[in-house]
């Protein structure tokens, strides 16, 4: 009796488990936009149509394959344009921060080894790079490669840097002509010297830029930013320069390694494929960033899925533990 | 006819016992379907939406807080029933002081008074046997409050069973610059032992400069007497951390239901931990790996 209890029970669980694979939509940011207004709904789904249109007659995609042909169409991120409707100037973020999840599976999904799903990727960075600098947000934070993915198959990981080498030497051009400015933060004594050098050149080439400010984080993890912070606090304890107990918060923040922008906390941090977590990216720096949590892979997630971020955002009411009276 | 009303109310209090035990009964029976698969080790949850429940409900301020309460009393019951052995609570933020002097201060009472309720012989806390621990900048408190914490974490102190994570006075932040502070003592207590060694054996002890490790920071954390949080719940529906155990919830799967804390229910604990259990065996991977 207590054994065919026992099975049935497991027979239920297995049934409820297995019934969740499907996919839900995002419990809390989609309730509260369909909470919202219909016909800025339909508006949106208006601007997503257009957007594609414009694509499939400039840039002659295939409908879901990000081909290498954008090269072709102008990458143009120095112009200003008039943000989407529904989007209030305002309430723009400063800081948008991105954790670029799902390229391995979008491959998967689509029968493709995985390096094709981060060359989709890095498609749809330069979407939205291109986004961020024409609708005025200062400061965008990428996660490439966090020091946990060092455990990936080395053959991935060669991939992976060597794209990041390449991109930063192809982009070079582009990036100084659109005025914006790339940084890269992370721990660099694993990274290959050539890759060093690039990067070394790249942010020396675009450091007085002023419209966008491109952060990339490569073999970055939040614990290790404080735990570099605090290796320089440390260190200045020993050299007498500061005492114990003037560490404070504002000290730490100088010593992080997003003290390389005038905004170093995101406002609003996106992630991509559905997973509800942070993974250890941008610790300190969360304390009171809005997070959302996009349901598709990131080669697909694109410019109609930045402004249903962007609109979930302006809708939020920060407190930073206060009050609205 | 006097009998009457007698009458109704035993039959009114049989009817809600009845309730009651066929709740309880149920209650258990979705425990044991959840308990085939595997359960987190410590939840965390941050109690927000308290004073919106108040407002919608037309009632006066403070009792948003004290429905807010009677929700966590459930909820800690529903966790420690099913067997799980950490739950941190974010009861009040650093930044909280900022608000109204007349909001913190009827916090402040209500939280003295709900403290000194758990030294009580019929409270959760004995009926668990739980360990109370409260985390945060306790000398930002005032000398009461601070004195019955006390009293209560030493009460409590011998209890193993389950753990309680009361974060009062708390900020992520502070916690870890508190930590950074004390691992720069501990590396400069290092290298001023180094310093007394004679002379040919003190410079190679400042040759071989101690770096301060992750595990040292970790150790010095207010937090480190429990493991990472599994799940992490904001009630109200608001997604953002709020400077909360932001070094611990790194891996922490994010739960944000739309109820308000006062509404939260056994509902949202079970979707919680069936979501958890969808992602358990790819993040187990993941820990192995690393």
């Amino acid at each position: 009796m207590e054994v065919t209890n026992h099975k049935a029970l497991g027979k239920l669980q297995l049934i409820i488990m297995l019934s969740l694979r499907v996919p839900t939509p995002t419990s809390f940011d989609l309730r509260r936009f369909h909470a919202g207004d219909l016909g800025r709904r339909w508006r949106l789904s208006r601007d997503c149509l257009f957007s594609y249109s414009s694509n499939f007659v400039d840039r002659g995609i295939k409908f879901g394959v990000r081909s290498s042909k954008s090269d072709l169409v102008g990458f143009n991120a120095a112009e200003e344009e008039t943000l989407p409707e529904g989007l209030q100037p305002e309430l723009m973020p400063n800081h948008v921060a991105i954790i670029m999840d799902g390229n391995g599976r979008w491959a998967k999904n689509k029968g493709l080894q995985p390096w094709d799903g981060h060359r989709a990727g890095v498609e749809a960075l330069r979407e939205i790079v291109e986004l961020c600098g024409k609708w005025g947000i200062q400061v965008l934070t990428v996660f490439a490669f966090s020091t946990d993915n060092w455990i990936r198959p080395r053959i991935e990981i060669d991939f992976l840097l060597s794209l990041f080498e390449r991109t930063l030497k192809s982009e070079l051009e582009t990036l100084a002509k659109n005025n914006v400015r790339i940084s890269i933060i992370g721990d660099s004594s694993k990274l290959p010297k050539s890759l060093l050098k690039v990067i070394n050149e790249v942010e020396e080439a675009t450091k007085s830029n002023t419209r966008l400010q491109l952060i990339v984080a490569v073999g970055y993890s939040g614990k290790y930013d404080v735990l570099q912070a605090c290796r320089g606090i440390a260190q200045r304890v020993k050299d007498g320069e500061i005492e114990v107990e003037e560490i404070d918060e504002r000290l730490i923040e100088q010593e992080l390694e997003t003290n390389c922008t005038e905004f170093p906390y995101p406002d609003l941090l996106i992630r991509t494929s559905g997973e509800l977590r942070v993974s250890n990216f941008l610790l300190w720096q969360l304390a009171y960033t809005e997070l959302f949590f996009a349901q598709e892979l990131w080669p697909d997630f694109g410019r109609s899925g930045f402004i249903e971020a962007l609109m979930s955002f302006q809708q939020r009411q920060r407190r930073f533990g206060g009050r609205k009276s | 006819m006097a009998e009457r009303p007698g009458q109704l109310r035993r039959i009114g209090g049989g009817i809600s016992q009845l309730l009651e035990k066929i709740c309880g009964f149920s209650r258990r029976c979705v425990f044991r379907v959840l308990s085939m698969g595997p359960l987190p080790n410590h939840l965390a949850f941050i109690m927000d939406g308290n004073r919106r429940y108040a407002k919608k409900r037309g009632l006066e301020d403070g009792s948003g807080h004290k429905a807010g309460f009677s929700a966590l009393m459930s909820m800690l019951q529903y966790c420690y029933e099913l067997g799980i052995k950490y739950v941190t609570i974010y009861a009040f933020s650093i930044d909280n002081f900022r608000r109204k002097p007349e909001e913190v201060e009827s916090l402040m009472d209500l939280m003295l008074e709900k403290i000194n309720s758990l030294l009580e012989k019929e409270s959760i806390v004995h009926q668990y046997g739980i360990r109370v621990y409260f985390i945060g900048n306790l000398a930002l408190l005032n000398d009461q409050v601070r004195a019955a914490a006390e009293k209560v974490m030493n009460a409590t102190a011998k209890n193993s069973r389950v753990v309680l994570l009361v974060c009062i006075a708390y900020n992520s932040t502070d916690e870890i610059v508190q930590a950074v502070k004390k691992s720069c003592i501990e590396a400069s207590g290092n290298y001023k032992h180094g310093d007394t060694e004679s002379g040919i054996e003190g410079m190679d002890m400042e040759k071989q400069e101690k770096r301060i490790q992750l595990v040292e920071i970790e150790e010095n954390m207010q937090m480190s007497v429990a493991p990472d949080p599994d799940i992490l719940i904001r009630s109200s529906g608001e997604t953002r951390l709020s400077n909360f155990l932001l070094w611990q919830t790194g891996n922490s799967q994010l739960c944000s239901p739309a109820a308000l804390w006062p509404e939260i229910g056994l509902r949202h604990l079970v979707w919680a931990i069936l979501n958890f259990q969808r992602n358990y065996s790819y993040l187990e991977k993941r820990k192995k790996q690393l």
